[in-house]
């Protein structure tokens, strides 16, 4: 019965045009952008790298590779992304209740429960196909087009130098826990969409909570450092990145396989694991105690 | 009495001066030969491992191709990945310093380097020409090969080379270089990268304050003398 409702909740999304919207326009971002960056990606590496730029010689043209521009892609993309998956899940139950046919499903011979179940797992296999959809445009387009070598990862105070035979993994698991952060957010919209009644609420909502807890975290306030920003899931969402930061030895030489701090990105994931059970258990029980009307 | 030191203090200061000049004369008799002795590669192409630890790179230790044709073209390639060459490894090559033709070399006495007493010579191109400013070698008397030098240079700072000898010691080519810089600051605006805090940006700020790079070079081959097109240096 589960599989039957899932099926009809994956038709309904995938027979709106505005689902092809999210796939349309990733697959344009990253175009924009690997062309930008093939006109004029050196000025970009140079932008990382000024500083040094007396003390070492920068191999510009090997550091602009295949995986180079997929993180730049990733680094860009990401950040805009739960805006695409909101568009979705916060349609879920809000946007039947608008259209009248609310009423119409909760009268089938399914629990309410079995209902959010199967729309949320439905948006979290959207969310899943715009990552792949994401991983083939941003990851072998960019493969394609720029070739590949070793991977240089830049943060605000160092860089991360890693041999291209030990990166595909950290890809693999980076989109892996960018499905876990999207679907901290499609879960949010849906919880989002049990209390309201016409679409564009929900989702304005999530994007909102997802700009606000993102500016926060930017701000760096040490009062928001201490309080908010450990718990914030805006902090923990950025844990894909993590697995591009590598440990090194006591010599100064990078680990091959290694994660800096793997622990946190344990902690990110169970943080976020718990984010997503918490907007359920809230999304159920309000939709199981709900009058629907419509 | 006084008149009578008086009239000995030139011949004391002629004699200080022959001192010094004798003693100039035989640090650069020592030079001659250590260039000779380094002269003997006209080129060379070596293989080896490169460790860089700086302290806002994470890199992994790294193949390298070093190329060296005389008198003065010195490139280390990475031919299967990325590093960050610092620029100084031109350095290497003792020959940047040991073919000045205009210089003073000063005697500054001996020192210990890794266990060996090396005869200290300082160096001061004459020439306005010379990208390097000043340079003590630290000179194995013995064996002729330059264990340490401090090079300062007019663009790129100081660069401390620390060699040590194997199997091509009878070259002057180093089976292990060391060779320390000093570094730039290493920030990028906030808000650029959008990191992920994991945990262990808390104790780098005080870790920024060492800014002394280091890059070593364990050396595994050398062809010597076989030719190096002049290509590889572009």
């Amino acid at each position: 019965m589960f599989i039957d409702l899932l099926k009809i909740e994956l038709f309904k999304i995938f027979k709106r045009p505005r689902t092809f919207i999210a796939f349309g326009a990733i697959a344009v971002i990253i175009l924009l952008v690997q062309f930008a960056l093939k006109v004029n990606g050196k000025d970009f590496v140079q932008f990382y790298t000024d500083s040094q730029a007396d003390t070492f010689d920068i191999p510009y043209e090997k550091i602009l590779n295949g995986y180079f521009v997929c993180v730049a892609v990733l680094h860009m993309i990401l950040i805009h992304v739960p805006l695409l998956v909101a568009l979705i899940a916060g349609d879920m139950i809000s946007g039947e209740a608008g259209l009248g046919t609310l009423r119409l499903i909760a009268g089938k011979p399914v629990t309410r429960t079995q209902l959010i179940l199967a729309k949320f797992t439905a948006s979290t296999i959207y969310v899943i196909l715009l990552l792949v959809w994401m991983a083939v445009f941003a990851l072998l387009g960019s493969m394609l087009i720029f070739g590949t070598e070793d991977l240089v990862v830049f943060r605000e105070t160092d860089m991360h130098i890693m041999k291209s035979g030990d990166v595909l993994w950290r890809f693999f698991a980076a989109f892996i826990f960018a499905a876990l952060a999207l679907t901290t957010i499609a879960a949010m919209a849906l919880m989002f969409s049990v209390f309201s009644e016409n679409s564009l609420g929900p989702i304005v909502a999530t994007v909102c909570v997802v700009i606000v807890f993102t500016i926060v975290q930017q701000l760096r306030v040490p009062v928001f450092e201490e309080t908010v920003n450990p718990w914030s899931f805006t902090t923990h969402m950025l844990g894909w990145k993590g697995f591009f930061y590598v440990d090194k030895n006591a010599e100064g030489a990078t680990i091959n396989g290694s994660v800096e701090n793997p622990g946190s990105l344990v902690r990110s994931g169970l943080i976020l694991a718990g984010y997503i059970i918490l907007f359920l258990l809230i999304s159920i029980r309000t939709f199981n105690k709900k009058d629907i009307l419509s | 009495m006084i008149m009578k030191k008086l009239r000995s203090l030139p011949l004391v200061l002629f004699l200080l001066f022959s001192v010094n000049t004798l003693f100039a004369q035989e640090v650069k008799t020592l030079l001659q030969q250590v260039k000779a002795k380094y002269d003997k590669v006209n080129d060379y192409t070596a293989t080896g491992k490169m460790k860089t630890n700086v302290i806002f790179i994470k890199a992994p230790v790294a193949t390298v191709k070093v190329y060296y044709k005389r008198p003065d073209k010195l490139k280390i390639k990475n031919e299967s990945g990325i590093s960050f060459i610092p620029k100084g490894s031109a350095n290497v090559n003792m020959n940047n310093v040991l073919g000045l033709s205009d210089y003073e070399a000063v005697d500054g006495g001996t020192e210990k380097i890794s266990g060996i007493t090396c005869r200290v010579v300082k160096i001061f191109p004459l020439s306005d020409e010379e990208s390097i400013t000043r340079s003590t070698l630290y000179i194995d008397e013995a064996k002729l090969l330059v264990m340490k030098s401090v090079i300062s240079t007019k663009e790129n700072g100081t660069y401390e080379l620390l060699m040590s000898y194997k199997q091509y010691a009878e070259w002057g080519l180093p089976d292990k270089v060391e060779l320390s810089f000093n570094t730039r600051d290493y920030k990028l605006p906030k808000g650029v990268t959008i990191d992920y805090d994991n945990g262990s940006g808390k104790d780098k700020p005080e870790d920024l304050k060492n800014k002394k790079g280091k890059v070593e070079i364990v050396y595994s081959s050398y062809i010597i003398n076989k030719g190096v097109p002049d290509s590889v240096f572009n």
